[in-house]
């Protein structure tokens, strides 16, 4: 498998912190790469140096064999990158149905207005939505903020979807519901790269592992190794209830 | 744009243009002529202040500048080179906007209210150049003899074509806001003014969107402000960056609900009526801009989206025709 | 060169007013986002009050100063509730169309009772002269009482409860509550004491110079540039940027007639901006 996805020694400082260092790993086309890590590992620090949120103060970016790094996010974009936000995004006074078609019109595909609108249609269904199609973004609850995150980013028709905790705030029910709209994610052919703290369901969703810790990347690999590797096991052992997760899905 | 005509709002604005011409022509009813020249001056304004305000969210104070400087360049252009009325207007409309695109690139990467209070600035920098800069007359400004009403049939005559100018303009700035927010780059627009930094990642390319309507809600004004000061056969610098009027088109444009199209019209309508009241009563007369200031305020305290904005939550269906 | 010392001595100096200027603006800036376009006329309305006591009542100019800074709370206070409360946690741009109707409001008002005439209040004071420069008593007054207020505030806000509580909900709001701090309350207070820094320096600037109604504008865009250059919510970089001003109009005025002042320092104003898009100094930890 090709990656689509290539992180090259990316470090990025604010001030005193070194949120990211020297990070490297790759995402390959048409997986499922998990991104996990304690609070403050780096993990959304990525994705907005992978996005151009951030602009990265070593390394390199490459996507689908196109350097990326400096570049602005809506340039990113264009290169069929989407991705969610762990704080939701909405654009409040559009409805689920523009909100998604924004996504589509200024996404990979750069649509016009109403081929967009079928477009938007189709990621609304994707993550049932449908039924609030024409409902304001504020009236949402903080469950359909989140689909409505997932089905916006979706409209780009990205290659790459960078998903950051979709599951978080959510009750079991709504988990099983998403992890469902991400396995037809994938079977779309869309690679999909996930930030989660929710252990059971990034180990069973993901193919890959890569966990993260201060900035730099602490293992790599299958789910079940990552689960095993001792160094991991230790970063979480601050929050033991966390490790068991983490070992008894090994 | 066809699937446009087949839209009822395109045959409403199409309506309002007609009574504009119509209803002083016929009838040669030279008062209202005057009064609805104004109305039709405060909709351009306000509709073009729009574009930022109620699409994109920027509010722009000084959009007076537009008005003023497309008044200076036709002016100076009919006075100094004796140029004819049409091809002064496009020139100053065509100089003005690309004014405004090149200091937009830089005062747009402003946000919110720092933009809004650099407008203001620029306003002040270019009134203080029209009073130091000697081939516009400086401070004393420039005075148009009467012949220029000569090659548009004298000056009865001349009024009559530049009100109809200026209904033009109205019914283009109309359509132009019409046509801008039912288009992509209008719900690019709209994404920016909803949250910046999302349509961002989103896609929108945010600076270029951000001028280009900038410069768009240029065009515009600055005929109307070459049409008005041609009337006016004289234009001097504390007319012309009057910072009253371009309050007054934000007023206008928040009264009748920034972002609707409908809105800006009535707005404009009820609040040019308003205003002559005030003039002909002797108590208010000095105190229009008090009024003004009272009513932005009741608007932004209770009303945010203004009379449009009452409209449609009480009547939401006619969300659907209008716009 | 002594003559371009000189003038930019006093630009120091009066720096230092134009610093307690932008501090009224800052505070409330800092405290909760709020952008007072009623700034500038407050400093008028300072001016007018200085020539209403020390001319219709016969009070010592700078005796003044109590009754303006007291006012100038309620005011504050008043136009809290009626322009600010409504608009906290809503977009900033909120807050500046609310302060900018009530500005009209008093604009149109003042405009319509006083016209545009030029006001002055004599103030007789002995300088201190340095060879044939004389630096007016007036200035040096107006700067030292200008940084004793400052100083004032400082001590205000570090040292006492009701300090440390507006610093509190300045830093965070919602946390603030939390701990049982009446944020409404602070919120009205620290409005009230933005207004009366404003009111006060209005009167400071109306012991130095003579004004009109429509002052009010370049002395609002003045504490714009300082609250950029110094920070946001930040007094103590208000009090530097101010001075920082000063300096930099007191270079510049030998040269450039006195019309393009306000131009030159719009430009600065939005180059800063563009440069740093924030301020000169970042918001976190100002106040």
């Amino acid at each position: 498998m090709t990656a689509l996805l290539d992180v090259q020694k990316v470090g990025k400082r604010f001030g005193g912190l070194q949120a990211v260092r020297d990070l490297s790993f790759e995402v390959r086309e048409g997986e499922i790469l998990g991104l996990i890590g304690p609070n403050g590992a780096g993990k959304s620090t990525l994705f907005n140096l992978v996005n151009g949120v951030f602009i990265p103060d070593s390394g390199r970016i490459l996507f689908a064999g196109a350097d990326l790094t400096g570049k602005r996010p809506y340039e990113v974009a264009r290169h069929g990158l989407a991705r969610t936000h762990q704080i939701v995004q909405p654009l409040t006074n559009m409805t689920v149905l523009e909100n998604c078609m924004v996504g589509a019109c200024f996404g990979r595909e750069n649509l016009p207005l109403g081929r967009a609108r079928e477009v938007a249609r189709e990621a609304v269904a994707v993550a049932g939505l449908e039924d609030r199609a024409a409902t304001l973004a504020l009236h949402l609850t903080i469950a359909g903020k989140k689909r409505l995150e997932l089905a916006r980013a979706l409209a780009a028709q990205p290659k790459l979807l960078m998903l950051d905790e979709v599951l978080a705030g959510l009750n079991p029910t709504e988990v099983e519901h998403m992890i469902g709209v991400v396995r037809r994610i994938r079977e779309r052919g869309i690679t999909i790269l996930i930030i989660e703290h929710l252990m059971q369901a990034i180990m069973s969703l993901s193919d890959r592992i890569v966990v993260l810790n201060f900035g730099q990347k602490l293992a790599e690999g299958a789910p079940a190794e990552v689960a095993r590797d001792p160094q991991v096991i230790e970063a979480y052992l601050g929050d033991p209830k966390l490790a068991a997760e983490l070992h008894g899905s090994g | 744009m066809l699937r446009l005509l087949r839209r009822p709002f395109f045959w409403i604005i199409a309506l309002v243009i007609a009574v504009f011409v119509l209803s002083p022509w016929i009838g040669n009813d030279v008062e209202l002529r005057e009064s609805l020249l104004l109305a039709a001056l405060y909709i351009t304004l306000a509709s073009n202040l729009n574009l930022m305000l109620g699409y994109a969210g920027y509010i722009n104070f000084g959009s007076i500048v537009f008005f003023g400087l497309g008044g200076y360049i036709c002016v100076w252009l009919v006075n100094s080179y004796q140029w004819p009325l049409i091809p002064s207007l496009l020139v100053a409309a065509v100089c003005v906007s690309a004014l405004a695109l090149f200091f937009g690139l830089g005062i747009l990467r402003l946000r919110g209210a720092f933009f809004a209070l650099s407008t203001i600035g620029i306003v002040e920098a270019v009134q203080a150049f029209a009073e130091n800069f000697t081939p516009w007359g400086g401070s004393s400004g420039i005075y148009l003899s009467s012949s220029i009403f000569l090659p548009l049939g004298g000056p009865a005559r001349a009024l009559w074509v530049i009100y109809f100018l200026m209904v033009a303009v109205m019914g283009l700035s109309l359509y132009l806001s019409y046509f801008i927010k039912t288009s992509k780059f209008g719900l690019g627009l709209l994404a920016i003014g909803q949250n910046e930094d999302a349509a961002a990642i989103l896609g929108v390319p945010t600076p270029f969107y951000k001028a280009l309507v900038y410069s768009a809600s240029a065009f515009l004004p600055a005929i109307a402000g070459g049409l008005y000061f041609f009337k006016s056969a004289f234009i001097q610098p504390s007319d012309a960056f009057d910072l009253s009027l371009s309050t007054e088109a934000l007023v206008v444009a928040m009264l009748g609900g920034q972002g609707t199209v409908t809105g800006v019209a009535l707005g404009a309508y009820l609040y040019e009526e308003l205003r002559g009241y005030l003039l002909t009563s002797q108590t208010f007369s000095n105190f229009q801009l008090v009024i003004a200031g009272a009513l932005l305020l009741l608007i932004v305290l209770f009303f945010p989206g203004g009379l449009m904005g009452f409209i449609y939550s009480r009547f939401p269906r006619t969300q659907k025709v209008l716009e | 060169m002594l003559g371009i010392l000189a003038s930019i001595i006093d630009g120091v100096l009066v720096g230092l007013v134009y610093g307690l200027a932008a501090m009224g603006l800052t505070l409330i800036w800092g405290v909760m986002d709020v952008i007072n376009l009623t700034h500038g006329t407050m400093i008028v309305a300072g001016m007018f009050s200085l020539y209403l006591l020390a001319t219709a009542a016969g009070v010592p100019p700078y005796l003044a100063l109590p009754p303006v800074l007291i006012g100038g709370f309620f005011v504050g206070v008043l136009l809290y509730w009626i322009a600010v409360h409504r608009m906290v946690g809503r977009p900033p741009l909120m807050s500046l169309l609310s302060t900018f109707s009530v500005n009209l409001v008093l604009i149109g008002i003042g405009t319509g009772v006083w016209g545009t005439a030029l006001f002055n209040v004599d103030v007789a004071l002995p300088g201190i002269s340095m060879g044939r420069y004389t630096f007016p008593g007036a200035h040096i007054l107006a700067a030292a009482l200008a940084a004793v207020i400052a100083g004032a505030l400082y001590v205000f806000l570090h040292r006492t409860r009701l300090g440390k509580a507006v610093r509190a909900v300045a830093n965070n709001r919602e946390a603030a509550e939390l701990v049982g701090i009446p944020t409404t309350r602070v919120l009205a207070i620290t409005v009230g004491c933005g207004v009366a820094l404003a009111g006060v320096s209005g009167m400071l600037i109306g012991t130095l110079f003579p004004f009109t109604i429509l002052s009010g504008d370049g002395y609002q865009l003045k504490s714009f540039v300082v609250t950029v250059l110094g920070g946001f919510g930040n007094p103590v970089g208000a009090l530097m940027g101010g001075v920082a001003l000063g300096l930099l109009e007191g270079a510049i005025t030998p040269f450039v007639p006195v019309s393009w002042t306000l131009v030159i320092e719009f430009v600065l104003f939005v180059l800063v901006l563009i440069a740093f898009p924030g301020g000169v100094f970042s918001r976190r930890g100002a106040l």
